[in-house]
C-alpha cells in the first residue's frame, strides 16, 4: 500500500463552522472539517448523526445555513451540484442512484458530461471533432468499467446488474467526473462481509493508482478502521472525536455514543 | 414455464425466415425497413389513385394527399414533443403554444399582415407591389423555428425550476395564454398584431421562384402549381425526416444522454455534473424548434393562421401520440402520430361512414366522429392496462421487458436492499428526494 503523503501539502477541502438547520432541528452543528490532499479520511457516527447531511452540503445538494466550504481554493458554499462536480468532487449515494434504464457504459458517459464538449450543432451534423470525442469517451468509459472490476456488462442496463456491481458502477461513474475528491456514502451498506472486503481492497487500489482524496462515510466502525488515516466521529451533528483509528477506538465519548452510557465503565 | 414454451413454439415457426434475416449485416437490417417504408410513403401520391376507394373495409377510403400533409405535420410535432416528454421526462401540457407561435411567426413574416411596411425577400407567387413582409417560406420555416425555440427558452427559464406536476400545470397555463393572446392582440395600443379572431390570411406559399423553375425545373410556387398537394406532401415528408434525423442524432449525443439521465434521476444527474436548468431548457428549446417549424409550415399550407386552430385538445392529442407510441421511442411516436392524426383528420369519420353503410341498420346511423374523445380515452386506458410501454417501446425499455425486469440474479439480490431500508424503491423517483442518513 502506498503511504499517503507524510506531510500533506495542504487541505483540499476546508469546511469552516458549517451548520445546517431543518426547521428547529440542528442536523450539523458548526462543524470544522478538513480533508488533506490525497488522504483517506472517514466520517462515522450513529444513524442520524448528520453524516449524509454534511455530505450533501459538500456536494451542493443542500445549502449550508451558515459557515463556508472551500474546495481547492474555490468557495463552493452556494454553488449548485454540477458546478461543484466540475471543480472536482465526485460522489456516490447511500442508496444507489444509478440511471436504471441506461446501460452501464452510458452511466459512465453521463459522469463524463462536464469533461466533454460536444454541442447541439456538432452532434446533429456529426462533425468529426464530436465523433472523435465520443469514440474516445467510450474507450475511456470501458477502461473505467474494467478498472472498477466490471467486465462484459457495458451494454447491460444498470438496473439489471447485481447489487455489488451496481455499487462498483456508481464508483466508476463518479470517477468519470475526474474528481480530486471522491465522496463515498456508506459504500458497503447492504454488502455481505466478503463483498465488503473486496470493495475495501478496491478502494485501496484506487488510492494507489489515482491522485485523489477520499472521504468515506460509514456507520460500521470496523470497515473504516483498517484503511483510514483519520477518523472523525459525529453525533447529533457535532464532532465528538477526531484522530487516528487507534485513538478513536479507545475514545470514551465514541464508545458512549455507539454503545450507550452503561458501556463506558 | 408457459412463457418459455410459447417462445419455443414461436421460434420454431419463425426460425427459417428469422435466421436468414439475422445473418444479414447490421446496417442492412437497420436500414432496410426504413428505406422500404420511406419508399412507400414517398410514392404514396402516385399509387393513391390506384388504391381502392370508397367502401374499403373499415377505413372506407385511404387518406387524401391533403389529409396526409396534415398527418405528417402533426407527426412532426409529436416527434418534437417527444424530446421534451420522452427524453427529458418533462411533462408539457402546453405544446400547442409552440405550434401557435410558429404559425403566427410564419404569418407575420410571409403575409400582408403588416400593411405599414413593404419588405420582400425571396418570396414567390405575390405581386411586386404587395405590402407587408414577404420572406421566402424556406427562410421563414427556420426563422419561425428559431423564434419559437427562443419562446421555449423564455417560457422555460421561469418554469423549469419546477418539478413534476407543478411544471405540467404551468405549461398548461402557457398553452392557454398564447392562443388567448393571439385571439385578443388585434389592437395593442391600436397596433394590429394578430388580426384577432379573423387570423392572418392569406399566408404565402412555398416555392423556388421563377429563376430556379426555369433552370432546374423546380416548382416556382406550390400554390400555383398543378400538383400543389403533392408538393406540400413531399415537403412535409422531408421536414418530418429532418426532424427524425436531428432527434436521433441528439438522442445519441452528450446532450441526449444528459436528458435521459435527468429523466431517470434528476438529483443524481446534477451530482454527475449536468447543469439541470440549462439542459432542461435545451430540451424545451429543441422541442419548441420543431413545433415552430411545423406550425409555420402548416400555416403556409393552409394559407392562414387562425386562433381557433390552437386549443388545449391539440396539446393533449400530441401527448397521446407520444404516450401511445412509447415515450422516448422515435419510431413508436411516428407510428402513433400517423395513426392518431389520421383518425383525427378523417379516419374516425370514414370508419363511421363504413360502419353505417355496412354494419349498423340504416335507421340507426351513428356518427362515430362525435365520440372521438371517448374513443381516444378508451384507447389510452386500454394501452395503459395492456401495453404501458407504448406501441414500439424505446430500445432500453424493451430490453428491460424482454429480460423480465432485472437480471438473472435479480430477486435475491434485490431483496438485499431491503424493503425497510430508507430509500428502498425510491430510486429514480421524480420527486428528487434527497436521501438522508
Amino acid at each position: 500500500m502506498s503511504e499517503p503523503a507524510t506531510t500533506p501539502s495542504g487541505n483540499l477541502l476546508v469546511a469552516d463552522d458549517v451548520r445546517k438547520e431543518f426547521g428547529g432541528l440542528i442536523a450539523v452543528n458548526d462543524l470544522e472539517f478538513t480533508i488533506p490532499e490525497r488522504s483517506l479520511v472517514s466520517l462515522i457516527g450513529p444513524n442520524g448523526a448528520g453524516k449524509t447531511t454534511f455530505f450533501n452540503m459538500l456536494t451542493g445538494l443542500y445549502r449550508a445555513t451558515s459557515g463556508t466550504i472551500t474546495f481547492d481554493g474555490h468557495d463552493v458554499t452556494d454553488k449548485p451540484p454540477h458546478a461543484i462536480t466540475k471543480l472536482g468532487v465526485g460522489r456516490t449515494f447511500q442508496n444507489i442512484r444509478l440511471f436504471p434504464q441506461m446501460t452501464a457504459i452510458e452511466n459512465v458517459l453521463v459522469g463524463m458530461h462536464a469533461r466533454l464538449k460536444g454541442g447541439i450543432v456538432g452532434s446533429v451534423l456529426g462533425l468529426p471533432r464530436v465523433r472523435r470525442e465520443e469514440r474516445e469517451a467510450r474507450v475511456k468509459a470501458r477502461e473505467l468499467l474494467e478498472f472498477a472490476g466490471l467486465r462484459r456488462v457495458d451494454e447491460e442496463l444498470a438496473e439489471s446488474l447485481a447489487y455489488g456491481d451496481q455499487r462498483r458502477l456508481e464508483v466508476a461513474r463518479a470517477l468519470a467526473t475526474e474528481p480530486k475528491l471522491l465522496l463515498l456514502d456508506e459504500p458497503t451498506a447492504g454488502m455481505n462481509p466478503q463483498e465488503t472486503v473486496t470493495f475495501m481492497d478496491f478502494v485501496a487500489r484506487l488510492r494507489e493508482q489515482r491522485p485523489l482524496a477520499i472521504l468515506l462515510i460509514e456507520h460500521d466502525m470496523k470497515v473504516v478502521m483498517g484503511i483510514s488515516e483519520r477518523v472523525t466521529v459525529l453525533d447529533y451533528g457535532e464532532k465528538i472525536a477526531e484522530g487516528t483509528p487507534r485513538e478513536i477506538q479507545t475514545d470514551e465519548r465514541v464508545i458512549e455514543a455507539y454503545l450507550g452510557k452503561a458501556a463506558t465503565h | 414455464m408457459r412463457g418459455y414454451r410459447d417462445q419455443a413454439v414461436r421460434h420454431s415457426r419463425l426460425d427459417a425466415g428469422v435466421g436468414q434475416w439475422r445473418r444479414l449485416p447490421r446496417p442492412v437490417r437497420t436500414f432496410t425497413p426504413v428505406v422500404v417504408l420511406l419508399a412507400i410513403a414517398a410514392t404514396y401520391p402516385f399509387y393513391l389513385a390506384s388504391l381502392p376507394s370508397g367502401n374499403v373495409p373499415l377505413i372506407y377510403s385511404f387518406p387524401s394527399v391533403r389529409s396526409a400533409v396534415t398527418i405528417l405535420v402533426f407527426t412532426t410535432m409529436a416527434v418534437g414533443l417527444n424530446v421534451v416528454v420522452g427524453y427529458c421526462g418533462l411533462l408539457d401540457l402546453g405544446y400547442v403554444a409552440f405550434y401557435a407561435i410558429g404559425a403566427y411567426t410564419g404569418g407575420w413574416l410571409a403575409s400582408g399582415q403588416f400593411q405599414q411596411v413593404k419588405f420582400h425577400f425571396g418570396s414567390v407567387g405575390i405581386t411586386h407591389d404587395a405590402r407587408g413582409i414577404h420572406i421566402s417560406i424556406w427562410l421563414v420555416l427556420i426563422l419561425a423555428a428559431s423564434l419559437t425555440a427562443l419562446g421555449g427558452i423564455l417560457i422555460g427559464l421561469p418554469t423549469l425550476r419546477l418539478r413534476g406536476d407543478y411544471l405540467a400545470i404551468v405549461t398548461l397555463g402557457f398553452g392557454e395564454i398564447i392562443p388567448q393572446f393571439v385571439r385578443n392582440a388585434d389592437s395593442l395600443h391600436g397596433f394590429d398584431l394578430t388580426h384577432g379572431t379573423f387570423g392572418i390570411s392569406p399566408i404565402d406559399s412555398p416555392g423556388f421562384g421563377n429563376s430556379l423553375h426555369n433552370s432546374l425545373g423546380l416548382p416556382a410556387s406550390y400554390q400555383q402549381s398543378f400538383n400543389a398537394d403533392r408538393l406540400f406532401f413531399w415537403t412535409a415528408l422531408v421536414i418530418l425526416l429532418v426532424t427524425i434525423f436531428c432527434c436521433i442524432r441528439l438522442r445519441d449525443s452528450r446532450l441526449g444522454r444528459a436528458w435521459i439521465a435527468i429523466r431517470e434521476d434528476e438529483t443524481a444527474a446534477g451530482a454527475m455534473g449536468i447543469p439541470l436548468m440549462r439542459t432542461k431548457t435545451w430540451a424545451y428549446a429543441i422541442g419548441a424548434f420543431f413545433g415552430g417549424a411545423a406550425g409555420a409550415y402548416i400555416a403556409s399550407f393552409n394559407a392562414g393562421a387562425f386562433p381557433s386552430q390552437f386549443n388545449f385538445n391539440i396539446s393533449v392529442f400530441l401527448l397521446c401520440m407520444v404516450i401511445l407510441g412509447g415515450m422516448g421511442s422515435i419510431w413508436g411516436v411516428v407510428v402513433a402520430g400517423v395513426i392518431l392524426s389520421w383518425l383525427n383528420v378523417e379516419g374516425l369519420a370514414n370508419i363511421g361512414t363504413w360502419l353505417n353503410d355496412n354494419v349498423f341498420p340504416s335507421n340507426h346511423n351513428i356518427e362515430v366522429a362525435k365520440y372521438q374523445f371517448g374513443i381516444y380515452g378508451v384507447v389510452i386506458v386500454l394501452m395503459m392496462m395492456f401495453r404501458p410501454q407504448g406501441l414500439i417501446p424505446e430500445r432500453r425499455r424493451k430490453r428491460e421487458l424482454e429480460e423480465g425486469g432485472h437480471g438473472p440474479l435479480d430477486d435475491s439480490l434485490y431483496e438485499m436492499r431491503g424493503a425497510d431500508e430508507p430509500g428502498a424503491g425510491e430510486r429514480g423517483s421524480p420527486g428528487g428526494h434527497i436521501p438522508r442518513g
